[in-house]
């Protein structure tokens, strides 16, 4: 893991591979967050994908976090929309989480 | 177990690479972490703006309280320029962790391992491969590790001196931009025959870490799963654009 959100000179390198989005990330960038959240780790927790069933560990969901105020999780194997989180200006969190069929932990 | 913030004081600083440098943060009452996990540094200037960015562990568990964050320099970057060229000894901000649960190897299996770095994607791997040179594990393991040129090399002596001790570590570079003359290893991106390869010498019961630049990631991990390996034994961390 790295400086995530900083980004250098990588034309050349990203465009060897066009149909990887390069600001894909593992839900291991997200996992102190997901602590936070939780109040436990949860990137080993297991889950299973409402939409396609993949039963899995949190931590292989792929995480997309941009500009704006949400993260978006997807699962890795029919890539719909998992969990949604958002963080609010209060500090607290808003939970989306309608695309797991379950969450063990 | 709530994840608390703790104040982290510099004790060292370390050049690994012209763009790569080592922090070494003393962390009392610091929690023993996993190998393969990392911690979020939160910086917070005088008029109250914060910055949060997480950062791989680099050393192995048995440091601690010492912890060792190796830090790729990106520029235009809110946080790694600040680590890079402000930061001095007895510096403290603030850090909470150790963070994940799910790319860590903890050394207790036997099972072969294949490790796959792209640039400073090899940070959490390095705490992997230190780990099992301390613990003695008799797992076989296979670095494949991708940078542009021979300078960018990361914790090079280090590795090369752990391969050398015969204990079962492999390391294999290959250098994309501009190789040393002479130079007999591989001069391109890791792709699927070059994992093949490998793989050819590992045997496909091997546990694989992935770790670098998404593209890279995305490259090695479904080229593992097409040689063979289940989508279980290849455990992944894109870190986004940034290059090897």
């Amino acid at each position: 893991m790295t400086d995530q959100t900083d980004q250098v000179d990588q034309t050349a390198d990203t465009a060897d591979y066009p149909d990887v989005d390069p600001l894909t990330l593992d839900a291991n960038a997200v996992a102190g967050i997901l602590h936070e959240v939780f109040g436990s780790e949860m990137t080993g927790a297991s889950s299973r994908c409402g939409h396609c069933g993949n039963r899995a560990a949190l931590g292989t969901l792929r995480v997309y976090d941009r500009d704006g105020p949400g993260i978006v999780m997807r699962c890795s194997t029919c890539t719909e929309i998992v969990i949604r989180l958002m963080r609010r200006p209060d500090g607290s969190y808003l939970v989306d989480a309608r695309g797991a069929a379950y969450i063990r932990f | 177990m709530a994840l608390n913030w703790q104040v982290a004081t510099v004790t060292a600083l370390r050049d690994e690479t012209p763009r790569v440098k080592t922090l070494t943060m003393f962390v009392p009452g610091w929690n023993a972490h996993r190998p393969g996990q990392h911690v979020d540094i939160r910086l917070t200037a005088e008029d109250g703006y914060q910055a949060q960015r997480s950062y791989s562990i680099a050393s192995a568990p048995t440091d601690q309280p010492l912890v060792d964050l190796t830090v790729e320099r990106v520029e235009g970057g809110e946080v790694s320029p600040f680590l890079h060229d402000e930061v001095i000894v007895g510096d403290r901000f603030e850090v909470r962790g150790p963070i994940g649960g799910y790319f860590v190897w903890d050394g207790a299996a036997a099972d072969p391992l294949l490790l796959v770095a792209g640039g400073s994607g090899v940070v959490p791997l390095m705490a992997i491969v230190r780990h099992r040179a301390q613990v003695g594990s008799g797992a076989p393991c296979t670095l494949l590790y991708s940078s542009r040129t021979p300078v960018d090399i990361i914790y090079a002596e280090e590795l090369d001196r752990l391969a050398a001790r015969g204990g079962g570590l492999r390391v294999i570079h290959t250098l994309t931009r501009e190789q040393p003359l002479g130079w007999t290893g591989y001069r391109r991106r890791i792709d699927m025959s070059m994992l093949g390869e490998v793989l050819a010498q590992t045997g496909t019961m091997a546990m694989a870490f992935v770790c670098g630049p998404t593209p890279l990631v995305e490259v090695a991990a479904t080229s593992l799963v097409g040689l063979g390996l289940a989508p279980s034994q290849v455990r992944t961390e894109r870190f986004g654009p940034t290059g090897a």
